[in-house]
């Protein structure tokens, strides 16, 4: 291909340039969580810490409560999107391998279910849960944020299913194996990477929950971290230092995660969801 | 209950496969499939009943609940006497009729089109630029994208009430060293134009990579032949992306349209932690709307309406896409 000097530099310039824009919003923020705090309240800002320390951390780390919100933010993450990859992948197999009558009208209620606004739900939600005297507990904030999950891993995990070839499955029940046992021998061992993929999804929307915990759960022991997150600043007067240390603690986890499956995940959200 | 399926599926094949071995391998399906019949039959609607009781009752419940709420007059004083005093349409009747809930659907729907319309347009460019690229910088750019997509919205939403800081902000700082100086002090959560801007930037560049990976995935399926074949017919780079690979990404751009429509409409944590739809209460959009009433003033009846409502609106707005994709699914059965 001929292209001109002038084509070839600018989708490089513009790639970088986007880069920068996409990426500088998270380096700033770990920037500032490791830079003193002379540096942060500086007239000019200083681009890049040459003295680092982990006094931001300190801090935030020994916030009241800090350690309990995060076994609160863990135990509800973990235990929803477990509970809902189970549901998602009894269901899946069906919808994926099955021929019955409503197989139609159950996808199309899990397409719509996914759509749920739960963010305009949450008077009812809280009216429920006061009414089963539920409040500050995180019983039904883990039951909720399964439900949350469950639409988008289901039809996701549908996708994975369909993806297997029916032959692998049946040239195992010819060789002896009966179907719940082609599907945990066979099938299963498969999904693997599609489950981790899935979950993925799961987690980032549990982790970053915040309108349901917010009306449900007032008392600051029964919270998780997005709310304890967004009042951090008020609570502590502007400390961006902190504020930032404590916004890269709840970020790490997820941007790890992320980086490790976004791949594999991008292409399940596009097979199994998205399309449909 | 999924104990059921279980038992009929190992405890009623095994007898049968071993009646039916003798069949050879062909057969042997069919038949198995065959005398499985009834019992079998049920196995779908048994893997199905966790997921659809779940359904029902921590979705369906709030939605009726959400309904009957709505036709009450739920106040502070009845929520903790435990009092159910029905009043009719009448909350429906105060929203629909005061000015205030057409104001706030106005902006709403302004919001959502502003955002959805640069979302889809620098994602889509960005997804081609992706395309364009060498691996390298491929790499880079993809790498930006997806810091920028894993971020969580409460922290994204905290590191971006940092850069816009009235005081010590990046933003106000470059902005007064490129020039312009009466921003060097300036309040972006002063006024409501310059709230939704950092809004609206915010819920971009946290939506655009979404657009930009997925699309830049689907260019990677076009088939080289198309491209030859119509640089064969004399067609250069934009009439070949107008006749090839636009067509291709149609559906792609479509559903995505429709998935970013319901996202922003939706949007609640990015608007009310980074100023809980104020100044005045002029960023609220619907869904902050419906939690201020009901929540914050303890209307929760009024809340429960406009609630229903910003669900009714959320439909009209995507029914299009709803029933295209139940007619697909029809398609595919």
């Amino acid at each position: 291909m001929k292209r001109s000097p002038f084509g070839r530099i600018w989708p490089n310039a513009t790639a970088v340039l986007l880069f920068v824009v996409f990426a500088f919003p998270v380096y700033w923020m770990f920037a500032t969580a490791f830079k003193p705090q002379g540096d942060i309240i500086s007239e000019d800002p200083v681009w890049f810490p040459t003295d680092v320390t982990l006094a931001h951390f300190d801090k935030a780390v020994h916030a009241d409560h800090f350690w309990t919100l995060v076994r609160n933010s863990v135990t509800v993450t973990v235990v929803a999107v477990l509970l809902s990859l189970v549901i998602a992948l009894l269901a899946s197999f069906a919808l994926a391998r099955m021929r019955f009558k409503g197989r139609r009208g159950f996808i199309v209620t899990f397409m719509l279910a996914q759509m749920a606004p739960w963010e305009v739900m949450v008077i009812a939600i809280y009216m429920l849960v006061r009414d089963s005297d539920m409040l500050d507990s995180l019983v039904p904030l883990t039951a909720f944020y399964m439900m949350m999950v469950l639409p988008l891993t289901l039809l996701t995990l549908r996708g994975y299913v369909a993806a297997v070839p029916k032959e692998l499955e049946e040239s195992a029940m010819v060789d002896g194996c009966t179907r719940t046992q082609a599907f945990v021998k066979v099938i299963f061992p498969l999904l693997a990477p599609g489950l981790m993929a899935t979950s993925l999804f799961g987690f980032i929307t549990a982790w970053n929950e915040f309108p349901l915990v917010l009306i449900l759960n007032k008392g600051i022991e029964h919270q998780t971290l997005p709310l304890w997150l967004s009042q951090f600043r008020t609570a502590f007067g502007d400390d961006w230092g902190a504020t930032m240390a404590a916004s890269s603690l709840f970020a790490l986890p997820i941007l790890i995660l992320f980086i490790f499956l976004q791949r594999k995940a991008v292409s399940g959200l596009t097979d199994g969801a998205v399309k449909g | 209950m999924p104990v059921h399926t279980q038992g009929t599926d190992t405890a009623g094949e095994p007898a049968v496969r071993k009646a039916e071995a003798p069949s050879g391998p062909r057969g042997t399906t069919r038949a198995a499939t065959a005398s499985r019949g009834r019992r079998a039959a049920a196995a779908p609607y048994l893997l199905l009943l966790p997921a659809l009781l779940a359904t029902l009752i921590l979705l369906g419940w709030p939605l009726v609940k959400n309904g009957m709420l709505s036709f009450q007059n739920l106040n502070a004083r009845q929520l903790i006497q435990h009092l159910t005093e029905w009043n009719g349409a009448e909350n429906y009747q105060e929203a629909l009729g005061s000015s205030e809930f057409w104001a706030v659907v106005q902006r709403t729907v302004y919001f959502t089109a502003a955002n959805v319309v640069l979302i889809m347009l620098l994602g889509t460019l960005i997804g081609l630029l992706l395309a364009r690229l060498g691996r390298r910088m491929r790499l880079l750019l993809l790498l930006g994208l997806v810091l920028a997509w894993a971020m969580p919205v409460i922290a994204a939403t905290t590191v971006y009430q940092w850069l816009f800081a009235q005081r010590f902000g990046v933003v106000n700082w470059v902005l007064d060293k490129a020039g312009w100086h009466s921003m060097a002090d300036y309040n972006w959560l002063g006024t409501q134009f310059s709230t939704f801007s950092v809004v609206t930037l915010l819920i971009v560049w946290q939506s655009v990579p979404f657009v930009a990976i997925n699309l830049y995935a689907a260019t990677t399926t076009v088939p080289k032949e198309l491209y030859e074949a119509a640089s064969l017919d004399g067609a250069n780079s934009w009439t070949s992306f107008t006749s090839v690979t636009f067509p291709f990404l149609r559906p792609f751009l479509y559903a995505t349209t429709f998935l970013e429509v319901i996202w922003v409409f939706k949007a609640f944590p990015q608007i009310f932690a980074i100023n809980e739809g104020g100044p005045d209460r002029l960023t609220e959009t619907l869904p902050i709307y419906a939690f201020v009433e009901g929540v914050g003033n303890q209307h929760y009846g009024m809340g429960a309406a406009i609630s229903f409502l910003t669900i009714l609106v959320l439909i009209v707005i995507t029914s299009y896409y709803l029933r295209a994709v139940i007619k697909q699914e029809e398609d595919e059965l």
